[in-house]
């Protein structure tokens, strides 16, 4: 495999032969446009896509070729951003990391927005609630005393400990998938816990008392039912349910 | 152009329309679908107690306890000495007699009552959409709780065999 070659392998032949597949596809999505029917209304779409192409690629050939008044959110379209987070055949997913291929083609594709927020338009959901939480945590370093005049030193186990909360990019997949959340938008739901938990257990931060204070209230962690669909839904395959019980932990530890 | 719509497809949204809208003041903002509850603009004022901690620590520590109450119970009144048909006035008199079945019998009624109780509190706060209604149906099954456990406690402790 060392020399670069021009020549096709056979296992290369095999995948482009079999490779451009194209199958017809039903996307059925939850459309909602108050300017033309006052209740959201099921449309269904037929394409002929190649199954490995991800759902979002569906969504933008909808929206270029066949409606263009179809719409939703998409920035990076690779699965960092997290604009596109949307609930496809009744699970909360990034549409820009599902492939059509793994949400059985052969039945419609049903596309909605995400659940327990305002739909404005579409897919498209006022995320501001969801931020609202997210900014309560105080999600940013809070130290005492001086700033020091070198970086923040820090082992790796104690960042490997808060490793896997750092990977959220605040999607809103886990939070519009939990019940508690769709029942009571009140509740900070799992994105925020995650993002309080990934400061509370960095040792570079002292702020940690505040945060688990305001993550004890009645709206706070003890709501949480473990359902565990915020951690089913994750895209980052985060850990949701793991971190809301290791602050439930710190808060029981701490207070006893 | 499929955004022609049958009728077969509209599908009626669950969630009211409430026509508050965003609350922006834009007129088109009304017409949006909210869910049932929405986070409130100004976040609620903390109340800086551990009710809720020890509300959640309650459940789990009573859960453990009444599991081996509740069983020895259903052990002592069902499947011993003959199952149910054994159960009379002279049964339980006989049981009551002793400090250390008022004890069992006061303990799971508390335990049970208030596990329960607290169990609703939740369905309450997650299901009741107004806050009214919330008031209400919690005042309610205070009353009820407060009332049954009482009256039990009253009873296991004023019980007299010689009625």
């Amino acid at each position: 495999m060392s020399t670069p070659t021009v020549e096709h392998s056979a296992a290369l032949d095999a995948v482009e032969a079999g490779g451009t597949q194209l199958i017809t596809v039903t996307f059925r999505i939850r459309r909602f446009n108050p300017e033309e029917h006052p209740e959201p209304v099921w449309v269904d779409y037929q394409l002929v896509m190649d199954p490995k192409e991800r759902v979002l690629d569906a969504l933008n050939k909808i929206k270029w070729e066949q409606d263009g008044t179809l719409t939703y959110r998409r920035s990076c379209a690779h699965g960092i951003c997290g604009s596109d987070a949307m609930r496809i055949n009744g699970r909360n997913r990034l549409a820009c990391k599902t492939l059509i291929k793994d949400v059985n083609p052969e039945k419609p594709i049903t596309i909605e927005a995400i659940k327990g927020l305002t739909v404005l338009k579409d897919l498209v959901v006022d995320m501001d609630p969801f931020f609202q939480a997210y900014k309560d945590v105080m999600p940013f370093l809070i130290t005492k005393g001086n700033d020091p005049t070198r970086e923040r030193l820090q082992s790796a186990e104690d960042r490997e400990r808060f490793d896997d909360t750092t990977k959220c990019i605040l999607c809103a997949a886990c939070t519009s998938s939990c019940p508690v959340f769709w029942n009571d938008g009140q509740y900070f739901g799992p994105a925020a816990i995650v993002n309080a938990h990934r400061f509370i257990f960095d040792s570079r931060d002292e702020g940690a008392e505040q945060r688990l204070e305001i993550l004890n209230d009645r709206e706070g962690v003890w709501r949480c039912r473990t359902t565990f669909n915020c951690s089913e839904a994750c895209p980052r395959g985060i850990e949701v349910t793991k971190a809301i019980q290791e602050v439930k932990r710190a808060l029981v530890t701490r207070r006893f | 152009m499929s955004t022609e719509i049958s009728d077969a497809l509209v599908v009626p949204s669950k969630q009211a329309h409430t026509g508050k809208g965003l609350g922006t003041g834009n007129p088109a903002d009304a017409f949006v679908i909210e869910p049932p509850r929405k986070r409130t603009a100004k976040t609620p004022r903390r109340t800086r107690t551990n009710f809720e901690m020890l509300a959640w620590l309650f459940m789990r520590l009573s859960g453990v306890v009444l599991t081996a109450l509740i069983l020895g119970h259903l052990i002592i009144m069902l499947v011993l000495d003959g199952g149910v048909s054994k159960i009379g006035f002279a049964f339980v008199a006989g049981r009551w007699a002793s400090p250390f079945w008022q004890g069992w019998d006061l303990l799971m009624l508390w335990l049970a009552m208030l596990h329960g109780a607290n169990g609703m509190r939740q369905v309450i706060n997650d299901y009741a959409e107004k806050d009214s209604t919330r008031l209400w149906l919690k005042g309610l099954m205070g009353t009820a709780t407060v009332f049954t456990v009482l009256l039990g406690t009253l009873v296991i402790f004023t019980f007299d065999p010689n009625i």
